[in-house]
């Protein structure tokens, strides 16, 4: 059985074989080396090597946590919708407001500002206030322009920090920056009482 | 640490011959780099997702997730084959 070959290259007396033989960071002889890494040599382009290796061990350790982000993600989208269902609130008398007249509430109690709107007379659309831009608050106006007279178009909702529009009966982004429709409220009349019911998320 | 010799004779017959210390510190390095590059894929592909939901579009979610699922899966394979060369 050959002895095994010694771990640390000494200058001319190294062995040719390249693999058998190591050689300190610096790749001075082990004679100029300190007294610390004389007293305890080790295969140092091994240790590099298993660092090497165990780094990328700990990289994958990483990807493995942004799979578990990536499916806390999917978790939420599944159950974190889910909402208790709120309690119906009386928001507005039906003779309080004109056609076209508006209203600012908060539902549930505490929430941000929602926004009631008559637009005829037994039906009330509702959204919240602020604007899907910037949260600017939204304020049902007629718009101008494209060869059309304000007064000719009909109603709107208008954010006048960035001139967003809305369509008054969907919620949807008609112009401006805003891209993302207006969280809608559910509203109901029940006999001359305009009662909010329900939030509900917009669609992507 | 484990040394392993360059040529051995006791190697199965027909059977490749193991790398040498140079050509592992290579394929280490090589890995290392495909990894990083992976990771920072799925870091690109959280961060758009948890825009796009914040957002409101779901859409996304489990397409991204699922991409994700395969990054890890490519980022083990190559971790498997870095234990495999020892």
């Amino acid at each position: 059985m050959s002895p095994e070959p010694p771990l640390i290259s000494r200058g001319a007396s190294a062995p040719q074989d390249a693999d058998r033989s190591t050689v300190p960071p610096d790749g001075r002889p082990l004679a100029e080396q300190p007294k610390w890494r004389r007293d305890f040599p080790i295969d140092w382009p091994q240790d590099e090597y298993v660092s090497r290796r165990d780094l990328v061990k700990f990289i994958c350790l990483t990807s493995v946590a942004f799979v578990v982000g990536q499916f806390w993600i999917v978790g939420k989208s599944l159950f974190g919708r889910r909402e208790a269902a709120l309690p119906a609130l009386a928001i507005a008398d039906v003779d309080e407001l004109p056609i076209g007249g508006a209203k600012t509430f908060r539902y549930p109690e505490g929430s941000t500002p929602r926004l009631l709107v008559r637009t005829g007379a037994a039906t009330f659309v509702a959204y919240d206030q602020q604007c899907t831009h910037l949260l600017c608050p939204i304020v049902p106006a007629h718009r101008e322009g494209m060869g059309v007279a304000a007064s000719e178009r009909g109603l709107e909702l208008h954010c006048p920090c960035h001139n967003g529009w809305f369509d008054l009966e969907t919620g949807r982004p008609l112009a401006g920056p805003p891209r993302r429709p207006l969280p809608r409220v559910s509203v109901e009349v029940r006999g001359s009482i305009v009662y909010a019911t329900g939030v509900e998320e917009p669609a992507a | 640490m484990k040394h392993r010799p360059a040529f051995s004779d006791e190697r199965a017959p027909g059977r490749r011959p193991p790398f040498v210390r140079a050509q592992r510190m290579t394929i280490v390095n090589g890995i290392l780099l495909f990894v990083v590059l992976i990771v920072i894929l799925q870091l690109w592909l959280l961060t758009a997702t948890m825009n796009a939901y914040l957002g409101g579009d779901t859409g996304v979610v489990w397409p991204a997730a699922l991409a994700s699922l395969v990054c890890l899966g490519l980022n083990a394979g190559l971790l498997w084959y870095l234990y495999r060369l020892d």
